[in-house]
This record gives structure tokens, sequence and C-alpha cells, in this order.
């Protein structure tokens, strides 16, 4: 072990500043490793390097999980964990009382239930028009343009705003007296209170999400898109393929790990929408733009009895929603990998 | 030798800074601000800071928001700072600290603050001091005079009912093509004050909240002016779940003849609107329960987390202090809830059209109903505000019938009091 320190560091590295800096620490460290090495044996000397992580990840991850479980079963309106009643599944069963699954207005917490179809129609048509912007966008991005780079940068630059500005710009936009209604009262029309209406509320939310973060996505198909080999296309261009068979018998399948990574992380990230809807239209009118997560922060600290197990609960079912979806999505790409794997060897 | 003299000097200015540190204690005071309060505070905490040099007053102004939802959840996790200026007087009383013990004199404070006092404690039978009411606010509509003197109409009398003044605004909107004759701040706590007035008992015989006639019957109306184009539908309809939202842009871009809020709002209406038309404030109007507002403020509160509770004693005693307390009113244009201080007048450095307006808010004090006083001292009364907002603004948006906002409204005060007995 010396022997290898000395190593290093009589190298041509020890010449310069920064080798021998690195020969000294190594020096240093290896008086403590040899102790580690001894206490624990070879074999168990990783955990002594991942501990650290692992700290961490259990404090700021496992631990909040568990204290999470220990509100969804316990009840009342404490805070503390020791002062609340154990509930047993009261929380859920609370959550899930309905007449008909279908009719929220049917369930005990038809707050809930608005939420969760609200999210659900949200994310299919968020996600779904996300991805096929961002494709489409990147696409163009891609190609030889004039002003491609100020272009990128003008696509990415809402990816930096804060959720919040974001929110305020757009609200600004859609008022009663906004600019967009501004604009269309000189062209003669007169607009809708955007947000006071409960489609068109739902219409801005999800566009606005989409203005938002789609540069991100874009970015992301178009590293992709870089990746893929120009000979595939010059052989394609040579065999006279149309550019519609090009896209879809090369660009796509070849994209397809990059789509499967927008698909996974949009999807999460709008099951899981918040801020800049709460923000625009602070869930209204009525509870038009209501999302679970919206739901569970009312819950949990907007209420005047604050109903943390009950907020606890709600937070485990939208877990463990994210959870299918996420296993869902790794099976398809798993087969989808597979598939191609058989393709190429065959 | 040189080294040990030199230790002695470094250990002996460590000791005096300890020594000092140690020495002057400081309190935080979380602030928000309606118009000008925190700045005021802070003045007169320096003024305390003279007299007192062994205690620093840290003002810390913070959002209206920040009180309401982040102040609870601090104050329950054992954090948060040693004095508070707080709404949900009744809501937050298991954390606030008994100062008795640290203020000159007790019976001072029992006989200026006494009405409010109560607001402030736990349980009817508790005796303690945990605060002052740093304003004593009354909802009360705010009336654009200029648009009643161009539509060349007379407001309606000091008796006018609720109907009688959506009549008169809606005439008074259409002779000028204003948009909407009236507007609440979506606020179960401003709808209240109205259902009252139409007959709201809101308490039954068991002290239990109730969504009895009167209650419904204010709701009718409410909605119907709502679904009516009267009122903008997108001040109650626009936003989701209990969010508190004012319509005081309405009023003050002349988009709506009648805007109900409250006495707080007098500092704001003088500054913003100033000269662009004349606005008035008119007594309460009336129904079958009387013509009442709701009673309301804002409260410093001593909270039990403090290590310094003798310091925050001394400084809630000196902002108590008669000539303290007159002037902090003066400056921040509250309706003062020390009764020696109302009973000689406040001195309002305002405008004369600001001046006339606390006049009708003070007189408007001596007709709030005893309901209103009793809700407002439940410290549970969120627990009807909250649903109110929410549902009704749910009814508003078309998501549901009004009876069925009506049935919710009631079975969520069901389950939040329930909870709140666990």
């Amino acid at each position: 072990m010396a022997r290898s320190g000395e190593a290093v560091a009589g190298s041509s590295a020890a010449r310069s500043l920064p080798g021998a800096l690195l020969g000294a620490v190594l020096n240093a460290a290896e008086w403590p490793m040899r102790g580690l090495q001894r206490l624990l044996g070879v074999p168990r000397i990783g955990w002594a390097f991942v501990a650290p992580n692992l700290v961490v990840l259990g404090l700021f991850t496992f631990l909040p999980i568990a204290i999470d479980f220990h509100y969804a079963l316990t009840g009342g309106a404490q805070l503390y964990p020791t002062d609340r009643p154990f509930a047993g599944l009261e929380n859920f069963r609370t959550l899930f009382e309905c007449g008909s699954y279908l009719d929220p207005s049917t369930c005990r917490k038809d707050l809930f239930w608005r939420a969760v179809y609200n999210t659900a129609g949200f994310a299919l048509a968020q996600v779904a028009l996300m991805v096929l912007f961002s494709l489409i966008t990147a696409l163009v991005l891609n190609r030889k343009i004039i002003g491609r780079g100020f272009f990128r940068g003008v696509f990415f630059y809402p990816v930096l705003l804060s959720p919040v500005v974001v929110a305020l710009v757009w609200k600004w936009i859609l008022q009663r007296e906004g600019l967009l209604n501004a604009l269309l009262q000189g062209a003669g029309v007169t607009g809708p209170v955007w947000l006071d209406d409960p489609h068109w509320a739902f219409f801005w939310s999800v566009f606005v999400s989409i203005w938002a973060h789609m540069g991100f996505y874009t970015l992301i198909l178009l590293a992709g898109l870089q990746a893929i080999p120009p000979d595939l296309y010059e052989a394609a261009e040579m065999d006279s393929a149309s550019p519609w068979r090009r896209l879809w018998r090369i660009t796509l399948p070849l994209l397809m790990p990059n789509l499967l990574v927008v698909l996974v992380l949009a999807l999460i990230r709008a099951v899981q929408v918040f801020d800049e809807i709460f923000v625009l239209t602070g869930g209204g009118p009525g509870s038009a733009t209501l999302f679970i997560v919206q739901v569970i922060y009312q819950t949990a600290f907007a209420e005047a009895i604050r109903l943390y197990g009950l907020a606890a609960s709600a937070s485990l079912v939208l877990a463990a929603a994210l959870l299918v979806l996420t296993l869902v999505q790794l099976r398809i790409s798993g087969q989808a990998a597979r598939s191609r794997r058989r393709r190429q060897r065959g | 030798m040189k080294k040990s003299r030199a230790h002695l000097i470094f250990g002996a200015a460590l000791a005096g800074a300890f020594a000092l540190q140690a020495g002057a204690a400081e309190i935080r005071v979380a602030c928000y601000s309606d118009g000008n309060e925190c700045e005021v505070t802070q003045d007169l905490a320096k003024r305390f800071e003279a007299q007192n040099p062994d205690v620093k007053v840290a003002i810390d102004k913070v959002p209206y928001k920040a009180i309401v939802e982040q102040l609870p959840v601090q104050l329950a996790a054992g954090e948060g700072p040693d004095i508070a200026r707080v709404t949900d007087l009744g809501g937050l009383s298991r954390y606030y600290l008994d100062i008795t013990p640290y203020v000159k004199d007790p019976k001072y404070w029992e006989a200026n603050f006494g009405q409010t006092l109560k607001w402030l404690r736990p349980t009817p039978n508790d005796k303690g001091i945990y605060g002052m009411m740093t304003q004593l606010t009354v909802t009360g509509p705010f009336v654009n005079k200029t648009l009643f003197e161009q539509a060349r109409l007379p407001l309606p009398g000091p008796k006018a009912t609720w109907d009688d003044w959506a009549a008169a605004c809606r005439q008074v909107a259409k002779a000028t093509q204003v948009p909407f004759a009236m507007a609440f701040d979506r606020s179960g706590h401003r709808f209240a004050g109205a259902a009252i007035s139409q007959g709201a008992k809101i308490f039954d015989a068991k002290g239990n909240l109730v969504i009895d006639d009167g209650f419904r019957a204010f709701a009718k109306k409410f909605y119907d002016w709502n679904r009516d184009g009267t009122m903008p539908k997108e001040v109650w309809g626009g936003v989701g779940g209990s969010t508190y939202r004012d319509a005081f842009e309405e009023f003050a871009n002349a988009r709506v003849v009648l805007y109900l809020s409250g006495s707080w709002q007098i500092n704001r209406m003088d500054k913003q609107i100033g000269k662009n038309f004349d606005w008035v404030v008119v007594p309460n109007p009336c129904g079958p329960g009387g013509c009442t507002g709701m009673p309301g403020g804002a409260a410093f509160v001593a909270l039990k987390r403090t290590k310094n509770p003798k310091d925050v004693g001394r400084f809630l005693d000196f902002l108590a202090s008669e000539p303290i307390y007159a002037e902090y009113m003066a400056r921040t244009e509250n309706i003062p809830a020390n009764a020696a201080v109302a009973k000689k007048g406040v001195d309002y450095k305002v405008s004369p059209q600001a001046k006339a307006a606390l006049g009708v808010f003070v007189d408007d004090v001596a007709k709030l109903s005893p309901i209103a006083y009793d809700l407002q001292g439940y410290k549970l009364n969120r627990a009807i505000f909250n649903p109110t907002a929410a549902r009704l603004g749910q009814a508003i948006a078309g998501e549901m019938s009004l009876d069925e906002a009506l049935k919710r409204i009631g079975a969520d005060i069901d389950e939040q009091v329930k909870a709140a007995g666990k």
C-alpha cells in the first residue's frame, strides 16, 4: 500500500505541485485506511465508503417516508408524532369513501377525487402534447436553420424562470384586462375572462405548463438527435427514402431511449404539478384546476384544522400511483430494448 | 510573561463579549402589515430599546400568508418567534404565554383591553393576559360616491337592507357603465357579518356551529348576485379552496360601486385612490338580524416558546401603555381596542375622507351583534369561515348546486370540529 502511494508520488505527476499534493493526501489517508481495513476486513470496507451517502439518504428520504406512514396511520390535528392517536386505516377509508368513484360529488372527500380526475386529465393532455411539441421543436432546431443558436436559447429560456414568475407573467397576460384581451380588443374581438371559465382555465394550465418546461425536454431530444450517425441518413438518401420514411425508420427508432426518458420525466412531473398552477389559478375556478398536490398542501397546511393524517395518506396514494406508472414505463422500455436487440441479432 | 499577559487580555475581552451577549436579550417579533404597522412597530421598538438597553427587539416583516400558514406549523413544532402579530386569535391560543407576571399593572390591561383579552384566552374561565389587539377592525361597505353622483342617485339611508343596496348599486352601475354593482372580499369572515344581519344564528343551543335558515337565506342572495352579474364571478368563483382574495383592485379601478371589506383598508384607500374619485364608508346594511358587520383584528401575542418571557412582557407592556398605544393607532390609522384611548379619541393625521370613514367604522362598533362577537372569539371560527369561501366558490363557479354547497359546508364543519377535538 505504502509502496503504491509512493509510486504515485514518485511518478511524473510528482514533478508538479498538484502531483506532490496528491501524493501527500494519499500518504495522509494511508494510515486511517489501514486501520479501517484491519477493523472491517477487505470485503466489508466498501460499506465504509457508502455509509455517508446512506446516512444522508436515510435521513432525508427514508426517515420522512417512515414519518409519512406514521402520520397516515394516526389521526387528530396534532403535529408531534407522539401526540397523535392511532387511527389504523381510517384516513385511507375516509379518502376512499365514495358512492361512485366516477362521480366525485358522491365521495366524502370530493375535492380529493376531483383533484384525482383533474390530475389524470392534465397528465394525459400535458404529457402527450409536451412530447409532441418537444419532438417537433427538437427536429426543427436540429436542422441548419438561420439563427439556430438564438432559437435554441429562446426555447430553453422559460426553463430558467421560477415557476412563480412564469405563473405571474401569464396571469397578467390572461386576466380580464390583460395583454391577450387588449390585443383581441385591438382586433375588434371581446375576449373572455380566460381564467374565469373552467375549460379555458384548464386549457391555459396545460399550455403554461408546456411553455415553461418544453425547453428542457427539447434539449434531451436534441441531444438524442445529434447522437444519430449522419451516415445513416446519407445511406437512406442514396436509397431515395422520403423524409417521412427517414423520420419513421431512422430517427424515431434511434430516438426511442430519449423519448422514453422524456415520457417518464414528463409524466412524473405532470402528476406532481403544483407551483405554477397554484399561483396562476389557485385551483379554480371552483376546483377546475385543483390537482392532487394542492389538495395535500391545503389539507395539511392551509385549512383551519390541519388534517396531517389525511394529507399523509393522500401523499402515499400519490406515491403509489407514481410507483406503478414508473414500473409500467420501465417494463415497456425494457421490452422495447429487448426487441430492438433481438432485431439487431436477427 | 508577555504571552501570559496577552492571554489574560484576550480572556478578559472574550468574557466581556460573553457578558454583553448574555446581558442583551433579543426578542424576535413576526409582524405582517396591512399598511404601515410593522414600520411603526419598528420605530416604537427603537424607543423601547433606548429605554431598556438590556433588550434588543428584532422586527421580522413577513407576508400575511406566512402568519396564516407557516406560523402554526412552526409553533406546533416548538419553533417560531417570541411575539407574533396574528389574526387567528383563538385558534393559536394554546401557544400563547401568559404575561400577567411580567406586566406592571394587570388591572390596567383588564380595564382597557377587557373586551378583547378574552378573544386570546384558550378557555372561557381563563383570566390570563396573552397579548394586545394592535387594531380593532370592523367589516363594512366602501362605496364609490362619485359614481352615485354621476348617476344622480342618492345613497341609500342608514337603515337600508342588502336588497336596497344591491338594487341601488345595480342602477348606478347601469347608468355609469361600470361592470359590477358589488364585490365582497373572498373570505368567510366578510360573508359572516352580512349573514348574521340576514338572521344567521351561527351557533345552536349547545354552542355548536350550525348552518341555519338565516345563513342559507344570505347564501342564496349572495349566490344569485354572483350568477346574475351583480358581483364579479372571478373574485369568489375564480380561485379554488379557501384561498383569500380581496376585491380592492376592482374598487380602486372603479369597476364596482360597493365593496365589502373592512376598516383595515382605509390606509390603502387613502393612499392608492387619492383624488381619483370620492369614496365613503356607509353603515352595514340591515336585515332581520340587525345591521352588523364582523369585528376582528390583529393582536401582538406572546408565545410560550420564548426564552425571554420577562422581556416579552415588558415590550408588550410598553406597546400597550396609553401614550404609545394612542400614537400607534394614530400613525397606523386603526381603530383602538384600548378603552381609555378610544374614550379620549385618536388624533388621526389623515385626509378628511379617511377620517370620516374611520368615524363610520367606530360608530358601527356599537351596532355589532353579540353573535358576531361570539363568532370572532370562538377558537374554531375558521372551521366555518374556510368552508364558506371554498364551497360557495364552487357553487358560484357552477361546479355544484347551492344546496349541495351548503350541505358540504355543514359536513366540512363537522369533520374539522371532530378532528380538533381528538
